[in-house]
């Protein structure tokens, strides 16, 4: 069985590649096709994946705020929150941004840079 | 008892304005980042120390010789409802500002470090779904994005070092190995409790100058020391080459071209100087003092020079420890 990491992962793959909203069920069958398209010895993974195997990995990412359900139909249809351009563009944001707490919590190779220094590096690599 | 909150009083002071003051502009840090980071790291103890040991050695003053017969006392006072009419006004406002700030000390300390982890914790969880593994090693990922961009998530087991598709694209092998040897430096050096141990002092006393200055300058020695163990295995020009080709590629506006690494020549002849800010408003950058470390070495402190900073650090820790303890242990 993989794990719920994999699964969240496969799931989200899914989601984000389908454009539009799915039911634990489809989303079921893809991932079992999906597993059984990487061939032989993890085919049987996917038979053994219980609807409510999907349902769990689909409510830890409601949790996470990465998928949101339709409410209005049964069963519920499930599609991601953003694409997974903004949530790149989200975590670079985060990355590359000035909030006062982000030296603490990940270390950059290089931190923020003038304009200026950054002219003098690239004359320093050769550049004008 | 009493000339000893006065001492402890102006060594709280000396510590928390001009010896950052001048431990800030200094120039032999960058010769010796380490010994300047264990300097740091004993003006910040041995301030909050010695803030709160002046406070509440004044405050105990009328009823202990000693700090710990003063506590003792005190506790009586607290626990067993002994009279408390010996305290003063003022000794009360000293005892009660010593609880506080070390109260706040602690809180933010913890609260700081709840943020930090939860901020983690949630960037993990995005780069588990969004990034993939890469081939340089367990713990690297690559995440697609245009910018050359290359970070390390510090979490125990789970820590990660982060590079992006326009990272990967932009430096040749050997500068790819000296980023990632330079990140998983702060990984092995445990740089980021330093970070998150001067990042609660700055929060907690945001108005004191030393708390600013000591941040800044931690944020830069780490990567000074990370540098330096890049340094061991791969040349001094490519470790420049990866810095000034990063640098200059984040700077840029989102969608720039990136610097073309073939074009860039030797940097043998490279005379340029970075402006390091000595004189100007603020201090130079970390970037630009590590460049300019990088192309101008000067040797590092020597064994003697070295030797005496250390003994100022376990000095400075031991001066108000030893004032506050060692009168009620003799007497």
């Amino acid at each position: 069985m993989a794990s719920l990491g994999e699964l969240e992962r496969a799931v989200m793959d899914l989601l984000w590649a389908g454009h539009e909203a799915a039911t634990a069920n489809t989303l079921r069958d893809l991932l079992a096709q999906s597993t059984a398209a990487h061939g032989g010895a993890a085919g049987h993974e996917g038979k053994d994946l219980a609807v409510t195997t999907v349902l769990t990995v689909l409510s830890r990412l409601e949790k996470k705020g990465l998928v949101e359900r339709e409410r209005g139909t049964r069963p519920h249809r499930y599609q991601a929150v953003s694409s997974r351009e903004d949530h790149t563009a989200e975590l670079m944001h985060e990355v590359l941004g000035s909030a006062p707490d982000r030296e603490a919590v990940l270390a950059r190779f290089i931190g923020s840079v003038t304009e200026s220094e950054a002219e003098t590096l690239r004359k320093l690599l050769g550049h004008s | 008892m009493f000339w000893t909150s006065y001492f402890l009083a102006v060594l709280a002071i000396v510590l928390a304005w001009p010896v950052p003051i001048l431990l800030s502009r200094a120039h032999w840090p960058a010769r010796d980042p380490f010994t300047a980071m264990v300097l740091w790291q004993a003006i910040g103890l041995a301030g909050g120390l010695s803030m709160i040991g002046a406070m509440l050695v004044y405050g105990l003053e009328p009823v202990g010789d000693n700090l710990l017969a003063g506590l003792r006392a005190l506790a009586g006072m607290v626990l067993f409802a002994a009279p408390t009419t010996a305290l003063g006004f003022w000794h009360l406002f000293a005892l009660s500002a010593a609880a506080l700030l070390t109260a706040h000390l602690v809180f933010t300390l913890l609260l700081t470090y709840y943020k930090i982890e939860r901020q983690r914790r949630r960037h993990r969880e995005l780069l588990a779904l969004l990034a993939s593994p890469s081939d340089d090693g367990p713990g690297t990922v690559v995440i697609n994005h245009d910018s050359p961009v290359a970070y390390c998530l510090p979490g125990g087991a789970r820590s990660v070092t982060v590079l992006s598709d326009g990272l990967m694209a932009a430096l040749e092998p050997a500068e790819l190995r000296a980023v990632l040897i330079h990140e998983n430096a702060h990984l092995t050096q445990r740089h980021h409790l330093l970070l998150w141990a001067f990042a609660a002092w700055r929060q907690a006393l945001p108005w004191l100058p030393t708390t600013r200055l000591a941040q800044e300058a931690v944020n830069s020695l780490i990567e000074m020391l990370a540098d330096d163990v890049a340094l061991k295995t791969e040349s001094k020009v490519t470790l420049i080459k990866a810095i000034a080709i990063v640098a200059s590629g984040s700077a840029a506006p989102a969608g720039a071209a990136v610097v073309e690494p073939a074009a860039a020549p030797g940097l043998a002849g490279a005379s340029l100087q970075l402006p390091d800010g000595a004189g100007g408003a603020g201090p130079a950058s970390t970037t630009a003092s590590r460049v300019s470390r990088l192309l101008s070495p000067r040797p590092p402190l020597g064994g003697g020079l070295r030797a005496a900073v250390l003994a100022v650090c376990a000095l400075l820790l031991a001066m108000p420890t030893a004032l506050l303890i060692v009168p009620g242990l003799l007497g």
